[in-house]
C-alpha cells in the first residue's frame, strides 16, 4: 500500500494518462488510393479478379459506345444511310454502327402502329390523362388524392375507351338486363337491411347509386360523340403495350385480392374454386393461355357472338396475371398478426369493415415489392401477344424488319436496343419507385 | 383465419342459459355462407355446361370432328431437332407431342443446371467486398431482369447468332467444333469396343462415393472425426472411369465435325434455335437465381457467422458448413418456382421456332388439324403436370433441409 502511494507521489507514468488528439489516418488508408486498396485490391487473388473485371469492361463497354454512339446514323432518308458502298449505301466499307434514323422514321410506327394519322390526336389525350393522373397519384405530396383516384379509377377508363376505340357502341340490348340487376339488387339490399334491423335507407341509396353509374357508363359508351370507329386490328406500338398492361394491372389487383380472400375463406366450395383457379393459371405458361384465349375461346361462346382479337388476349392476360396477384395478397394477408383480426372483431366491425379498414391496407402494404413485381412482370409479358398477331411495341419492332425500304445489317441490332432502353426504362422505374415507396411506408414493423 | 365467423349483423355466441337472440333466416351466417356458395356452384356449373354445349355446337358447324383420334394421323411436318426418332412420311402426331415435351425437357434441364450455377455465382458475386466485382454482378441482375424474355431470345436469336459467318467462315475451335450461323458443330463421342467396362466403373465409382458419404457422416456423428469424403468420392468418380479408360486401351474417340463443301460433316449438330434459347432463359432467370441467393445469405444472421469464426472454422468451412445450409432454406422454395418459371418460359421457343411441346404442338400440328381443344387441352395438362412434379419434388427437399423446431 505504502509503496503504492509512493509512486503516485512521484508522478512517475509509464501509461500516457491523457488522451492525444486524433489524428488522420495513414495516407494509403484514405481519399481515393485508400479506397481502391480496400475496395479493389486488398488481396493477389482479388487483385487478379479486378483486373479480369476491368477487362471484360474494356472488352464490352467501348465497342458498345462504338457501334451506338460515334458510329451510329442519325439522320437519313432510307437504307442507303446506314449502309456501306457494298451494299448499295453511302457509308466507307467497313462502317458498323447504328441506325438512328430508322428509329426516328419508324417512331411514330412504334408508338400509334397502324392507328389512322388523323385520329392520333385521340391517343394523345389518352397519353396526356394517363400521365397527367398518374404522376401525381405517384406523388405522396400531391394535392387532391381523392379526386385523382376517381379520376383514374372512374373517368379515365371510359374516357380511354370511347376515344381510342371511337364509341358509339350498341349497347340497346343491355338496358333491359341492368334494370333487372338493378331491382334484384335493390331488392337484396332491402332484404339485409330489414334483416339486420337497420336502416334500409344507406345500403339501398348505395345500390341505388352504382346502379345509376351504370347506366350512365353504359349511356356513354353508346353516344355518338361523331368519332371515327377505330378498330383494334390497327392498334400497335407502345399503345398496345400500355393497353395491354394497363387492362391486366387494373384488372388483376381487385381479381387477385377477392381470389386470395377466397382461397382463405372458410367456406369449402369457395376455397376449392379458388385454389383450383390459382393453380390452374399459375401452372401453365402464358402462351398457352393467349393460345386458349385466341383458338379456344371462342368455341366457348355461342354462335354469333364474337370477341375482338385484343379483348380475347385482355381477358387471358387479366386472369393469368389474377392468379399471380392473388398469391401476392396472400402472403400479405398470412403475415398480419392473428390479433389484428381479433381486434377488428372486438370492435364490432363486420367482415366487410374488417377487410376493407383494418386487414387490406396492411396486408397490401406489407407486399407492395411483390405487387410491383407482379406489375413488371405484366408489363415484360406483354411481349408475348406478338405470338398470337397482336402488334404491341415489341412486335412493331419485329414487323419493321420486314420493310425494305431500311433494310441493312444494322437494323435489327438498332431496333432491339431502342427496345431494350424504352423497356428499361419503364420496368427500372417501376422497380425503383416501389422501393421508395417501401421505405415510405415502412412503419418499422421488420428489423 | 376464422374470419368468416363473422358476417355482418351476426349472432354473438351467449351464455348457454340465454336463449339464443332471434335472427332472420338470411342473417345467419351458417345459411348465409351456404347459400353464397350454392350459388357460386351454380353459376360456375352453369358456365361450364354452356360453354361445352357452345363449343359442341361450334364445332359441328366448322365440321370438325371431336377426339383424338388425330393423334395416330400422320403428321407430316419436319422437326429440327429430336431425340427419339422422328420421319416426316410416317411419324403421327403422337410422335410430334412425344418429340415436343422431350425437347422442352431437354431445354429446361440444361437450363435450369446452367442457370442455377450462373445465378449462385452472381448472386455471391454481388456480395463480394471487391467493388467492381459487386458492381458488375448488379449491373447483370439489372439489366437482365427488367428485359422481357422474348427481347432477349430475339437479340440471341436474330441480334447474335444470325449474324455469326456462314459455314463457309465458320469459328474453328478444333477439337471443339464449329460455330456458325448455322449452329454448333460439337464433336460427337464414339463408343468402341469394352467402352461398356467405363460406365460400368462409373457405376461403381458412384456406389463407393455413396458408401464413403454415408459412413463418414456416421463416424463424425459417433466420434466427432471429419473424413475428406468429397474427395475420396470424388477420385471415385473419376478416378475408376479414368482407370478402365486406360485399361481398356482409349476405346472412347470424337468425331471432331470438319468443314464440308457446303456444311459442316460429322460431329453434332446444336441448332441455333436451342443455343439462343438456352442462353436466352438460363441468363434471364439467373439474374432471378442471384437475387434469391443474394437474399438468402443476407438473411443469415451475422451472429452465425462470428460463432464459427469463434469456433476457429476457416472461411470456406464456414461458407459450406454454417452459412450454405442455412441460407438453403431461405433460397429453396423461391428458387423452385424459378425453376417452374424456367420451364414454362421455354415456351417462348415458339417465337423462334425451336420444336418444343408448344412450338411443334400447339403450334404448327394446331395449324394443320385445328383440333383447337383437344391440343390446347393436352399442352395446358401437360405444363401443369411439369409443375406439379417439380414443386412435389422440391416440397420434398424443402421438407428434408427445413429447420426442425421442437
Amino acid at each position: 500500500m505504502s509503496d503504492a502511494t509512493a509512486k503516485t507521489d512521484l508522478q512517475i507514468s509509464y501509461v500516457r494518462d491523457q488522451m492525444l488528439p486524433e489524428q488522420a489516418a495513414p495516407a494509403v488508408n484514405r481519399g481515393p488510393i485508400g479506397w481502391m486498396r480496400e475496395k479493389l485490391f486488398p488481396s493477389i487473388p482479388q487483385t487478379i479478379l479486378t483486373l479480369v473485371c476491368i477487362y471484360v469492361l474494356y472488352l464490352i463497354i467501348p465497342p458498345i459506345i462504338q457501334f451506338f454512339l460515334i458510329d451510329a446514323v442519325w439522320f437519313g432518308e432510307d437504307r442507303a444511310a446506314c449502309t456501306t458502298e457494298a451494299q448499295g449505301g453511302v457509308q466507307p466499307p467497313d462502317w458498323f454502327g447504328a441506325c438512328w434514323a430508322y428509329v426516328g422514321d419508324y417512331a411514330n410506327q412504334f408508338i400509334y402502329g397502324r392507328y389512322p394519322d388523323e385520329s392520333q390526336w385521340r391517343v394523345n389525350i389518352v397519353w396526356l390523362m394517363f400521365f397527367g393522373g398518374l404522376v401525381p397519384l405517384l406523388m405522396p405530396s400531391a394535392p387532391f388524392k381523392r379526386e385523382n383516384i376517381v379520376f383514374m379509377v372512374l373517368v379515365f377508363p371510359i374516357a380511354t375507351l370511347i376515344l381510342l376505340t371511337g364509341g358509339n357502341f350498341d349497347v340497346r340490348g343491355l338496358y333491359l338486363p341492368l334494370a333487372l340487376v338493378t331491382g334484384l339488387a335493390l331488392l337484396v339490399a332491402y332484404g339485409f337491411a330489414r334483416g339486420s334491423q337497420s336502416d334500409p335507407m344507406p345500403a339501398l341509396k348505395a345500390t341505388a347509386i352504382v346502379c345509376a353509374s351504370f347506366f350512365v357508363v353504359i349511356t356513354l359508351i353508346g353516344f355518338d360523340f361523331g368519332l371515327e370507329r377505330v378498330q383494334t386490328s390497327v392498334w400497335g406500338g407502345l399503345l398496345v403495350t400500355m393497353v395491354i398492361a394497363v387492362t391486366g394491372i387494373a384488372a388483376s389487383l381487385p381479381i387477385g385480392i377477392a381470389l386470395a380472400l377466397g382461397r382463405r375463406s372458410d367456406m369449402p366450395i369457395v376455397r376449392f374454386f379458388c385454389v383450383v383457379f390459382i393453380e390452374f393459371w399459375r401452372g401453365v405458361p402464358l402462351i398457352t393461355v393467349l393460345f386458349m384465349s385466341s383458338v379456344m375461346l371462342p368455341l366457348f361462346l355461342p354462335e354469333g357472338v364474337t370477341f375482338d382479337k385484343l379483348l380475347r388476349a385482355l381477358i387471358g392476360v387479366a386472369l393469368f396475371s389474377s392468379a399471380y396477384m392473388a398469391e401476392v395478397v396472400r402472403g400479405g394477408l398470412q403475415a398480419l398478426p392473428k390479433g389484428q383480426y381479433e381486434g377488428a372483431m372486438a370492435l364490432g366491425l363486420n367482415w366487410g369493415q374488417m377487410m376493407r379498414m383494418i386487414i387490406l391496407p396492411q396486408a397490401l402494404k406489407l407486399v407492395i415489392p411483390g405487387i410491383v413485381n407482379t406489375f413488371i412482370g405484366l408489363f415484360k409479358d406483354t411481349t408475348l401477344v406478338l405470338i398470337i398477331g397482336l402488334f404491341d411495341f415489341l412486335g412493331q419492332i419485329q414487323s419493321s424488319y420486314s420493310d425494305p425500304s431500311w433494310a441493312s445489317p444494322v437494323q435489327s441490332l438498332t431496333g432491339y436496343f431502342f427496345a431494350c432502353i424504352v423497356y428499361f426504362l419503364f420496368c427500372f422505374g417501376m422497380s425503383r419507385y416501389s422501393m421508395y415507396m417501401e421505405e415510405r411506408l415502412d412503419t418499422s414493423q421488420r428489423n | 383465419m376464422a374470419v368468416t365467423d363473422i358476417a355482418p349483423g351476426g349472432p354473438s355466441p351467449h351464455g348457454q342459459e340465454e336463449a339464443p337472440p332471434k335472427v332472420a333466416l338470411l342473417n345467419n351466417p351458417k345459411v348465409r355462407s351456404w347459400l353464397f356458395q350454392i350459388v357460386l356452384g351454380v353459376v360456375v356449373a352453369y358456365l361450364v355446361y354452356a360453354g361445352w354445349v357452345n363449343m359442341n355446337a361450334n364445332l359441328q358447324a366448322a365440321g370438325v370432328a371431336s377426339g383424338f383420334g388425330f393423334l395416330d394421323e400422320n403428321a407430316g411436318f419436319s422437326v429440327a431437332q429430336s431425340l427419339i426418332e422422328y420421319d416426316q412420311g410416317t411419324s403421327s402426331y403422337g410422335r410430334v407431342y412425344v418429340v415436343g415435351v422431350l425437347n422442352t425437357l431437354v431445354v429446361a434441364f440444361i437450363g435450369i443446371i446452367l442457370a442455377t450455377v450462373i445465378g449462385f455465382i452472381v448472386g455471391i458475386a454481388r456480395l463480394s467486398n471487391n467493388w467492381i466485382v459487386s458492381r458488375l454482378a448488379t449491373a447483370y441482375v439489372e439489366f437482365l431482369r427488367n428485359l422481357p424474355l422474348l427481347l432477349q431470345i430475339f437479340i440471341w436469336y436474330f441480334g447474335v447468332l444470325r449474324l455469326l459467318p456462314g459455314p463457309r467462315e465458320s469459328f474453328d475451335f478444333g477439337p471443339l467444333g464449329l460455330l456458325n450461323n448455322r449452329g454448333y458443330f460439337a464433336p460427337k463421342p464414339v463408343w468402341g469396343d469394352g467402352s461398356i467396362v467405363i460406365l460400368v466403373a462409373l457405376i461403381a465409382g458412384l456406389a463407393i462415393a455413396f458408401g464413403v458419404s454415408r459412413w463418414a457422416h456416421k463416424r463424425q456423428m459417433a466420434t466427432g472425426e471429419r473424413f475428406p469424403a468429397f474427395w475420396v468420392g470424388f477420385g471415385a468418380i473419376v478416378g475408376l472411369p479414368l482407370l478402365a479408360f486406360v485399361a481398356m486401351g482409349a476405346p472412347l474417340t470424337f468425331d471432331v465435325p470438319e468443314m464440308g463443301g457446303f456444311r459442316p460433316s460429322g460431329g453434332m449438330t446444336v441448332i441455333p434455335e436451342f443455343i439462343a434459347l438456352l442462353v436466352a432463359l438460363s441468363t434471364y432467370t439467373a439474374a432471378f437465381i442471384a437475387e434469391i441467393v443474394r437474399a438468402g445469405i443476407l438473411g443469415i444472421s451475422r451472429g452465425q457467422s462470428e460463432a464459427a469464426h469463434a469456433l476457429g472454422l476457416r472461411q470456406g468451412q464456414n461458407l459450406r458448413l454454417v452459412i450454405i445450409p442455412q441460407a438453403l432454406r431461405i433460397i429453396i422454395p423461391p428458387l423452385t418456382s424459378q425453376y417452374l418459371n424456367l420451364t414454362k418460359n421455354s415456351s417462348l421457343a415458339v417465337a423462334i421456332a425451336y420444336p418444343e411441346l408448344t412450338s411443334v404442338f400447339a403450334g404448327t400440328a394446331l395449324n394443320q388439324t385445328g383440333q383447337a381443344v383437344e391440343i390446347i387441352s393436352i399442352t395446358m395438362l401437360t405444363y401443369l403436370t411439369f409443375s406439379l412434379l417439380t414443386s412435389a419434388f422440391m416440397n420434398w427437399y424443402n421438407a428434408r433441409v427445413a429447420l426442425v423446431e421442437r
